[in-house]
C-alpha cells in the first residue's frame, strides 16, 4: 500500500503565501449553489448527497481539480453525477447548453471559446 | 418549500423573461458566457423541465442562500458576549443553541469554539472546503485556496501573521478541520473597553474574518 496521497488531500503540505483574494459571486455561481442544496433534500431523493458530491469532485483529476474554480468543480461533479443516475442525458447536456448560448447570442452577448 | 410568487406560470422553455431565478447584476451581465455557466444554466433548465423541482424553488433557494450573510454569525456571538448562559450552551451543542435565537444553523453539526485568553482557534477544511454558510454566507476565495488549507494546519502562527495577527507565545493555537458532516465557527474574544455597548452594538464588531479565527475581533 503507498500511502501517496490524493490531490485533495492537501493538509500539512507547503504552499506559498495566503493571498487574500475574493470575489462578487455571479448569477451562475448563485444558481449552482442553489442547484446542489434543492438536490440534497431528502423529498428529492436526495439526487444529490455530500458523499457523492466529493466523489465526483475528487475523480475529476488533479489537473482539471486545480484548473476550475470553486463552483466550476461544483457545477461539473453535480452534472456528472446526474448523467450517472440517467437523471438526464448526455445528448440532452449537449443540447440544453446549446440553447443557453444560443438564447445569449440572441441577446447580444458574447459567449467564451471552449 | 412553498413560495409566494403571485404568478404561476409553466415551466416550459421559450417564454421571454428569466426564469433561472438568479438575480440580474449589471456588472457580469456583460461577461462573456463561459463554458460552466452555460452548464449551470443549462442543468438548472433540464431539472426544471424534468420537474426534479420549479423555477420557483430555483429563485426562492437562491435568495435564501444570499441572505445568509455573516451578520447572522455576529448575531450569535453578541448574544454569547452579554449571556453567559447562552454562551455555555452554544459551545455545548451550537446548533441548538443557534435555533434558539431562532436562526437557521443549516443541517450538518455546528460546534462553537471559544478563543479565551489562553486558546486562540482557526478554522479550515484540508479535503474541501466545508464552512458554516448557514451562518456566514458563502466563503471567501482564500479560504478555498490550496495555499490556505495546505498551511494553516502546519504553520497557524504564521498564516495567521499574513493575516495581520500576531499570538502570543504563551497563547495555544488550536485549528479546527472541517469535515462534510461537522462545521466549525469561532467564538471570537470580546474586546476590551466594550463594556458599555448594547448587544446589537457589539454585532457591529464582530467580522466574518473573526468568525474563522484569522482575525480577533476589535473595539471599534
Amino acid at each position: 500500500m503507498t500511502t501517496e496521497r490524493r490531490y485533495h488531500d492537501m493538509g500539512g503540505l507547503p504552499a506559498g503565501p495566503v493571498e487574500r483574494t475574493e470575489h462578487e459571486f455571479e448569477p451562475w455561481e448563485h444558481k449552482t449553489d442553489a442547484i446542489v442544496r434543492l438536490l440534497s433534500e431528502p423529498g428529492r431523493g436526495p439526487l444529490l448527497r455530500v458523499d457523492e458530491m466529493r466523489r465526483a469532485i475528487e475523480e475529476m483529476g488533479g489537473n482539471i481539480y486545480d484548473e476550475l474554480t470553486y463552483y466550476e468543480r461544483w457545477i461539473a461533479a453535480t452534472t456528472n453525477v446526474m448523467l450517472e443516475k440517467g437523471v438526464f442525458s448526455v445528448d440532452e447536456l449537449g443540447k440544453a447548453i446549446e440553447a443557453v448560448r444560443a438564447k445569449q447570442r440572441a441577446a447580444g452577448g458574447e459567449v467564451a471559446e471552449g | 418549500m412553498s413560495t409566494e410568487h403571485p404568478h404561476n406560470h409553466s415551466h416550459d422553455h421559450g417564454h421571454d423573461h428569466d426564469h433561472s431565478g438568479a438575480p440580474k447584476q449589471p456588472d457580469t451581465e456583460d461577461r462573456a458566457l463561459t463554458y460552466h455557466a452555460a452548464m449551470a444554466d443549462a442543468v438548472a433548465d433540464l431539472l426544471i423541465a424534468k420537474g426534479v423541482f420549479n423555477a420557483d424553488e430555483l429563485r426562492a433557494k437562491i435568495e435564501t442562500m444570499q441572505s445568509r450573510t455573516p451578520a447572522l454569525g455576529a448575531k450569535v456571538v453578541a448574544r454569547a458576549w452579554v449571556d453567559d448562559g447562552f454562551k455555555q450552551r452554544l459551545i455545548q451543542d451550537g446548533s441548538s443553541a443557534v435555533a434558539e435565537l431562532g436562526l437557521d444553523p443549516g443541517p450538518a453539526p455546528l460546534t462553537v469554539v471559544e478563543n479565551t485568553a489562553e486558546t486562540h482557534n482557526v478554522i479550515v477544511c484540508t479535503l474541501c472546503s466545508c464552512y458554516p454558510v448557514f451562518l456566514l454566507g458563502k466563503s471567501p476565495d482564500w479560504y478555498k485556496s490550496r495555499e490556505y488549507r495546505s498551511r494553516v494546519v502546519r504553520e497557524p502562527r504564521t498564516v495567521l501573521a499574513e493575516f495581520g495577527t500576531d499570538i502570543a507565545e504563551d497563547q495555544a493555537v488550536r485549528v479546527h478541520d472541517s469535515t462534510a458532516d461537522l462545521r466549525y465557527m469561532v467564538l471570537p474574544c470580546r474586546p476590551e473597553g466594550t463594556e458599555n455597548l448594547s448587544e446589537s452594538e457589539l454585532t457591529t464588531l464582530v467580522t466574518r474574518d473573526s468568525l474563522i479565527g484569522v482575525i480577533e475581533c476589535k473595539s471599534e
